[in-house]
């Protein structure tokens, strides 16, 4: 009985992580190509909100990955007209965006409150999943394999491929990349629509995996922690990986505590704990890592080549 | 780099040729019909003032700008440099003044950044430790640029150049943050260079190492080109004058000078290390007399900024008496109680430090003047009163600005930097602080300002220029003392020491070059 409490609390905690390691592993790359984008939150909506009607239409839950993807980017793209073609404040067009995001999903949604979506069939034979120990490894949505993959992808991409190190350099040192001759609005175009799309497949992990249904801003928050888990992991993909457990971990006991009648505190301690702990591990951090901030040094700030 | 690359010589044809190439920026005319010659094996030297257009032109040369009319030739064939990817092609190399660097990188990842093509990482790495060897450097690949010495940097820059056995060199002003010691170096590196054939493009308003280094020199002045000539036939004067169209003034200060009594005086001033690649300043002292100019040489980042603000207050001493002004400790004093006691100080950064350069020059003028000129009464600013002393120091020090409600940022360099010197000098402050008072400052403009510190200086204040330019110091400073790793030496007589002698003390270990290897090494073992 344990046993099986273990595993699916363990089931729930992997559930949990993934869409918050999806957009964050997103938002790595476009912030380490020197952008910050703040409205995670409202891409992954506006991508939640677009996979469930593709995938409500056309009863393919695929299609609804694809589409949430390609809507995020593209809600992404509008954030990058703005910000790197016309040069405005990234913090400002960010909470926009996500603001808008809201605005946006909640429209689109209001025709599909109520409507059920066809869940994912399994990528493994079923067979694998029905132990209940395996059900561990196997027996997720293929979205959360694709979580894992992207940050290995993302890891190795930034640290052994040419490609990674511009990315890298332009959000260093925008100006020299410029010299040496590389396109940096080309490449924080290329890292905001990545940004973009894996933020909108998170939010599709909400409306068509968590609970197949739509829900106005059923993202929760969740693409704040993204952006808190990017700062938290310092901008390095293997403790992005790490942190995006951590808080699943913190959000899974809050589930549990407060069905288990373990809640000798107030559920809404138990539902503070992430954040709470994301202040907490943030301040260790920079009081351990003084100087040498390990930003990326041109995050946030708009590219200005000539004189 | 092998006689392949001489293609064309035996014709007589440049290696590249500009003609007529002229840049429009909005109310500037940057460049105006410049036409010049770089022939192969030629060490061509490109002068003028800061603002004369010799950055603009390289650009375009390198692709990274666009002429509005004219045209490039290359090896006789007419080119357009579209980008630097397409003068890389042609085989144009540039080592930039400002180093486009990637401080968080490593030597290795920062020079493959600059290759066009991608070449695997351990080959990359064998062919610069070929590059480094073939030239005599010093540098390894593995090292994080944000631990390496300036001229360590430049070194990055000119390997990344060199992997692309490149066909002609453009060096924009490459020695200004060198020691002597490590300026011979490169132009033996360049003369080597040269001899196989490449091509250099040598930019300095430095007039001695044009004299020594290079064959032909093209002079711009105000966009336009004013004279080609052979620089080893020519007084660097004649140059001077060349480049600022006028005759050029020196700095006029009495032959004979005596001093007063002891005005300034740093005792055993010690200061931790801040952040990684901080340096520790350990047991400053030194004595200022009034009427004193006392110099302090050294290579950049070996101390500089910390002791400015260790003496202007922005750090505080932890003993009171570490730091003293006419027998007052003021060690423990801040910035602003300083500049009451009569301290003034001027940092090396204009933009940001110096100035706001968001800032009218009158508030620029309000935030360090506003004790000594009253300019503020009741937590208000009497805004008539701070106007006509911006506008006072415009007058005196000849500022180019439209007024003094022109922002900070508006002015060029020289000009900010006249008005910041302007601002400090006008306090009539008893001692004043002032670091790289040049720097980037045009011939004209330099002048200017040295004489305002030597009339400063006759008036009886005692003054410290810490500045990393020997030929200002040696022309500007009674006494002169060099500063290496956080260290003073001892302090010298101007007249009295030889430029070798000082370049070896910033260069490390008194005079000890193995020793100082070691010790620079140890230093960067501590860092990483």
């Amino acid at each position: 009985m344990s046993m099986d409490l273990i595993i699916s609390a363990l089931v729930t905690t992997i559930g949990i992580t993934t869409p918050i390691l999806l957009a964050a592993t997103g938002e790595l790359v476009v912030e380490k190509s020197g952008v910050l984008n703040l409205g995670v939150e409202g891409m992954m909506l506006v991508g939640a909100v677009t996979g469930f009607a593709v995938a409500f239409t056309t009863f393919n839950p695929w299609l609804g990955i694809l589409a949430a993807a390609a809507a995020g980017a593209a809600s992404a793209l509008v954030f990058g007209v703005l910000v790197l073609t016309f040069g405005a404040n990234q913090v400002a067009t960010g909470l926009a965006l996500a603001i808008f995001g809201i605005g946006l999903s909640t429209l689109i949604g209001a025709g599909f409150v109520g409507m059920i979506v066809p869940p994912f069939t399994s990528i493994f034979p079923e067979e694998l999943a029905r132990d209940p120990f395996w059900r561990l490894i196997f027996g997720h949505s293929p979205i959360v394999y694709l979580a894992l993959i992207m940050v290995m992808v993302v890891a190795w991409f930034l640290k052994s491929t040419r490609w990674g190190l511009v990315l890298r350099a332009v959000g260093e040192n925008d100006l020299s990349a410029h010299s040496i001759g590389y396109s940096v609005i080309g490449i924080r175009y290329a890292a905001i629509a990545f940004g973009g799309a894996m933020a909108g497949i998170a939010g599709s992990y909400f409306s068509l995996v968590i609970t197949p249904m739509w829900a106005e801003q059923m993202t929760a928050g969740r693409g704040w922690i993204a952006l808190a888990l990017v700062v938290f992991a310092s901008w390095k993909p293997g403790r992005l990986l790490t942190g995006a457990y951590f808080f699943g971990v913190l959000m899974t006991l809050e589930l549990y505590a407060k069905a288990s009648g373990f809640s000798f505190l107030p559920s809404q301690f138990w539902a503070s704990m992430p954040y709470l702990m994301a202040v907490l591990v943030l301040a260790l951090i920079s009081a351990r890592e003084r100087t040498g901030s390990e930003a990326p040094a041109c995050l946030g700030k708009p590219f200005m080549p000539g004189e | 780099m092998t006689p392949k690359n001489n293609e064309g010589a035996a014709a007589g044809v440049a290696r590249l040729e500009l003609k007529g190439i002229t840049k429009q920026f909005p109310g500037v005319l940057a460049n105006d019909h410049v036409s010049l010659k770089v022939m192969p094996g030629e060490i061509h030297a490109l002068l003028g003032e800061n603002g004369a257009g010799k950055s603009t032109l390289v650009k375009m040369i390198y692709g990274i700008m666009q002429p509005d009319a004219g045209s490039f030739t290359w090896n006789g064939a007419p080119c357009v440099m579209s980008n630097p990817k397409a003068a890389r092609k042609l085989g144009i190399g540039m080592v930039f003044q400002h180093f486009s660097l990637f401080e968080a990188m490593t030597v290795l990842e920062n020079i493959a950044l600059g290759l066009d093509a991608a070449i695997p990482q351990r080959e990359l790495e064998a062919e610069i430790l070929r590059v480094l060897d073939s030239y005599g450097l010093k540098l390894d690949p593995q090292r994080i640029v944000s631990t390496l010495s300036v001229g360590e940097r430049q070194r990055i820059e000119i390997v990344r150049a060199l992997l692309l056995k490149p066909k002609l060199l453009i060096m924009d002003e490459p020695t200004s943050v060198l020691t002597p010691q490590e300026a011979e170096q490169l132009f033996e590196t360049l003369r080597k260079l040269a001899a196989d054939g490449c091509s250099i493009l040598y930019i300095s308003h430095k007039l001695h190492e044009i004299v020594a280094l290079c064959e032909t020199a093209t002079i711009l002045r105000g966009g336009k080109m004013v004279a080609t000539c052979d620089p080893r036939q020519m007084t660097s004067r004649a140059m001077a004058e060349l480049m600022i169209g006028a005759n050029l003034k020196e700095v006029s200060k009495a032959p004979s000078r005596s001093f007063g009594a002891a005005k300034f005086t740093v005792a055993d001033l010690s200061l931790a290390k801040l952040g990684d690649f901080g340096v520790a300043l350990r047991h400053i002292s030194f004595t200022v007399r009034a009427g004193e100019i006392f110099g302090i040489a050294g290579v950049a980042g070996n101390g500089q900024n910390e002791l400015l603000d260790a003496l202007s207050g922005e750090r505080t001493s932890t003993s009171a008496e570490t730091i003293s002004l006419q027998g007052k400790a003021i060690g423990k004093l801040h910035p602003s109680q300083r500049r009451l006691a009569g301290l003034c100080a001027v940092p090396e950064e204009r933009n940001g430090h110096a100035a706001v350069s968001e800032f009218s020059l009158t508030d620029n003028a309000v935030l360090t003047a506003r004790q000594s000129q009253n300019l503020t009464s009741n937590g208000l600013v009497n805004s008539g009163k701070a106007t006509s002393f911006a506008a006072q120091v415009i007058q005196s020090f000849a500022v180019k600005a439209r007024g003094p409600s022109s922002t900070a940022g508006s002015l060029s360099g020289g000009n900010l930097q006249k008005f910041i010197m302007g601002r400090e000098i006008l306090q009539a402050p008893g001692v004043l602080i002032v670091s790289q008072p040049t720097w980037g400052v045009d011939a004209g403009a330099a002048t200017a300002i040295r004489q305002a510190i030597v009339d400063l200086a006759a008036k009886g204040s005692a003054i410290v220029v810490i500045s990393q330019d020997l030929d200002e110091l040696l022309g500007l400073c009674d006494t002169l003392a060099v500063i290496n790793l956080g260290q003073l030496s001892k302090v010298m007589k101007v007249g009295e020491v030889s430029i070798e002698e000082i370049g070896l003390l910033m260069g490390g270990v008194h005079g000890d070059p193995a020793a100082t290897v070691h010790m620079t090494e140890a230093m960067h073992a501590h860092t990483v």
